[in-house]
């Protein structure tokens, strides 16, 4: 693994576009922690503070015509891939306005614009999507790239194991990034996994596969170029571990009893957007001004953000039965004729 | 022409290939040994492997994956071996393909096919006999189909591929070697409507000795020997053929049962919480003061489907039971 301390810094503009990404992530997060905490936004959220290298890294080696995967803890994901932070928080509010008109949440952004496929709160559940995807556009004869997020307790699912053989078999282009955070909620990969190598693993079906330092925004961006560049370019199937931590608990439900406080804060010292503002000031690329200024652009996305989301329209609830089947507006039983809820409005749609 | 219900399933196939690049097939078995029920036989020869394609043993993966794969512009139709074995993609079928339009606020569509067996009668024990396929038309977001008849057998397929969301076709284990006969220029088919196969004789509506039998797949053809025996008894029936198991064309029942004032439901699935149960509960729902009689329904014995052929004829729907639910509800005993 590479490390920040060692591998120097790029022209001072991409460092500076890399970490303004990292606190746009984490800026965003804790405003969603804020607004949970105020009861505006419900249901069950999880953050992404302290692994925002991985997204930050990961993107900048895509280009808009390829495909994103993610899983429930993906806000950071849709942000960097470019969906704006007011869809992402109007979403959360239940919003009109929302990136998927209130009905997704938190675990379940989309985005048909920048093709963002999830938001998938099944874990392992993006896999095989990301495999199917991969393999349109090689029956396509198309020169796109599936990424696709997961966290290191997907690898215990079946679907992890029959995406890596699906993708290897056929030779798909797709680029597996598994975000090692160490927990599966509070189960520690050791308690739960006979080979903890993760990389290993996926080595063992024949796919390229290295481990990353992920709270190394740099090794990870030069890690996921030469990955996707491969990928691109007929390689076949890629698969990266990130080893990464997140600073917060699972999800605002989590007591987080599973481990401890003094491992919590010796990976805080590790913290990327840190490690990066460090480098970047020793190598004269950050002075004070420019890191206030970078603060306050950011804050003032995330606050127009907030207006956007707040000032919002929930989405109608005679819209309720909308998007269950395409270009219908019934739920596709016949309901218009069952009076289910004694209604009994013959053809009627809600 | 001559043919048989696997013969046009295969010429729907061959025909949907030709007319759209984008269709593939995937699944168990589906290439090199043709298809577990012979359904693709040849396909492989004349299409290639990579639109007639071999699948590992991983039902969840190749499923998921023909989801993404219809994500991504193409119209994957997927077979699994049986209703069984799909219980292990379950995951992809209803988190995934049933759910990522509404959830995406209607960005998502997922424009795939996928075909499986169902059924008993062969023998073939409880893991390989089940009707499920009325679990899955409980899943808003899935279309359900049934092909009963060569027609449907031949025509559905395509229809389904033209729909812009999920679709699972249910195909009967016994159908696949029923033959007949199948115009020349038979296509596509209706998808929205149940059909009335048989009508109750004309001088028999509305009279004590009428009944409406609805049914579908599988059951079909002992639906229509039963409602041919009925007849010789002096009790006319309606046969209808669901064809769609979601959305389900309760007009056609409402209307049917309008005129024969009595109905009975015959479902290979077991009778709790089944397909039956929702139409029983329709037609009390909204043709109570049609109703010259309770609501019957002949299902399969709630038992795991048994090996031994007694014991499964037992358990499972035969034309004696349909015909004792019909005098049934035409009050002439049974």
């Amino acid at each position: 693994m590479t490390t920040l301390r060692n591998q120097g810094v790029p022209d001072a503009g991409h460092a500076q576009h890399l970490l303004r990404q990292m606190l746009r992530v984490r800026r965003l997060e804790e405003k969603c922690i804020e607004l949970y905490s105020a009861a505006k936004i419900r249901g069950f959220l999880h953050v992404y503070i302290g692994e925002e290298a991985v997204a930050a890294g990961v993107m900048e080696a895509l280009l808009p015509e390829d495909a994103v995967v993610a899983t429930y803890r993906e806000h950071g994901h849709a942000l960097l891939r470019g969906v704006s932070a007011g869809a992402i928080l109007a979403e959360m509010y239940g919003h009109a306005e929302g990136c998927c008109r209130g009905r997704g949440g938190s675990m379940h952004l989309f985005d048909a614009a920048t093709r963002f496929y999830g938001g998938n709160a099944i874990v392992a559940g993006g896999l095989p999507l990301a495999v199917g995807l991969a393999l349109a556009d090689r029956m396509a004869g198309r020169q796109r790239v599936t990424v696709c997020f997961f966290g290191e307790g997907a690898v215990a699912e079946g679907e992890f194991h029959e995406s890596m053989n699906l993708a290897a078999l056929w030779q798909l282009p797709v680029l597996f990034c598994c975000e090692n955070n160490l927990y599966a909620m509070g189960t520690a990969l050791g308690r739960s996994e006979s080979q903890t190598d993760i990389a290993l693993k996926a080595a063992g079906y024949e796919i390229s596969a290295w481990a990353v330092d992920g709270m190394d925004v740099l090794a990870v961006e030069e890690a996921a170029r030469r990955a996707v560049d491969a990928v691109r370019s007929g390689g076949g199937p890629h698969f990266l571990e990130l080893r990464t931590y997140r600073f917060r608990a699972h999800s605002m439900f989590d007591p987080e009893l599973y481990r401890e406080k003094s491992e919590v804060t010796r990976w805080m010292e590790r913290d990327p957007i840190s490690l990066l503002r460090a480098a970047m000031q020793a190598a004269g690329q950050l002075p004070d001004e420019e890191w206030a200024a970078l603060q306050a652009d950011v804050e003032a996305e995330i606050s127009t953000a907030v207006g956007f989301a707040e000032n919002g329209t929930p989405e109608p609830v005679s819209e309720l039965a909308r998007f269950v089947y395409s270009d219908r507006a019934d739920d596709g039983s016949d309901v218009g004729s069952v009076a289910g809820d004694g209604a009994g409005k013959e053809g009627a749609t809600p | 022409m001559k043919t048989t219900y696997r013969e046009a399933m295969r010429a729907a196939l061959r025909d949907a290939m030709q007319r759209d690049e984008r269709v593939f097939l995937m699944g168990e078995d589906v290439g090199r040994y043709g298809g577990s029920f012979a359904v693709s036989l040849g396909l492989l020869e004349e299409f290639g492997p990579e639109r007639i394609r071999d699948t590992p043993l991983s039902e969840s993966g190749f499923v998921g994956a023909g989801i993404g794969a219809a994500l991504g512009g193409m119209r994957p139709v997927v077979e699994i071996m049986t209703v069984n074995f799909s219980l292990l993609a379950l995951d992809q079928i209803i988190n995934n393909a049933a759910t990522l339009l509404h959830m995406s606020g209607g960005q998502f569509n997922v424009p795939i096919v996928i075909r499986m067996t169902t059924g008993a009668g062969r023998q073939l024990g409880a893991q390989h006999s089940h009707s499920l396929e009325g679990w899955y038309a409980h899943i808003p977001g899935l279309r359900i189909l049934a092909p009963a008849t060569l027609a449907d057998a031949r025509g559905m397929l395509w229809t389904a591929l033209q729909d812009p969301d999920p679709v699972l076709i249910f195909e009967h284990g016994s159908l696949y070697n029923m033959a007949g006969e199948l115009d020349d220029d038979a296509g596509a088919v209706d998808i929205d409507k149940a059909t009335v196969l048989r009508r109750a004789d004309s001088k028999a509506d509305g009279s004590a000795d009428a009944v409406t039998i609805i049914t579908y797949g599988g059951t079909l053809p002992m639906v229509l020997d039963a409602a041919d025996q009925l007849a010789g008894e002096g009790i006319g029936a309606d046969v209808i053929d669901l064809r769609t198991l979601r959305p389900l064309d309760t007009h056609t029942l409402l209307d049917s049962v309008a005129r024969t004032h009595r109905a009975v439901v015959v479902d290979e699935g077991w009778r709790s919480g089944s397909i039956s149960a929702e139409i029983a509960a329709r037609i009390s729902e909204l043709a109570f003061f049609d109703l010259d009689a309770p609501v019957e329904r002949v299902c399969s014995a709630e038992v795991p489907v048994p090996y031994a052929k007694h014991l499964e004829q037992a358990a499972l729907p035969s034309v004696e039971r349909v015909m004792a639910a019909a005098r049934r509800a035409v009050g002439a005993g049974g």
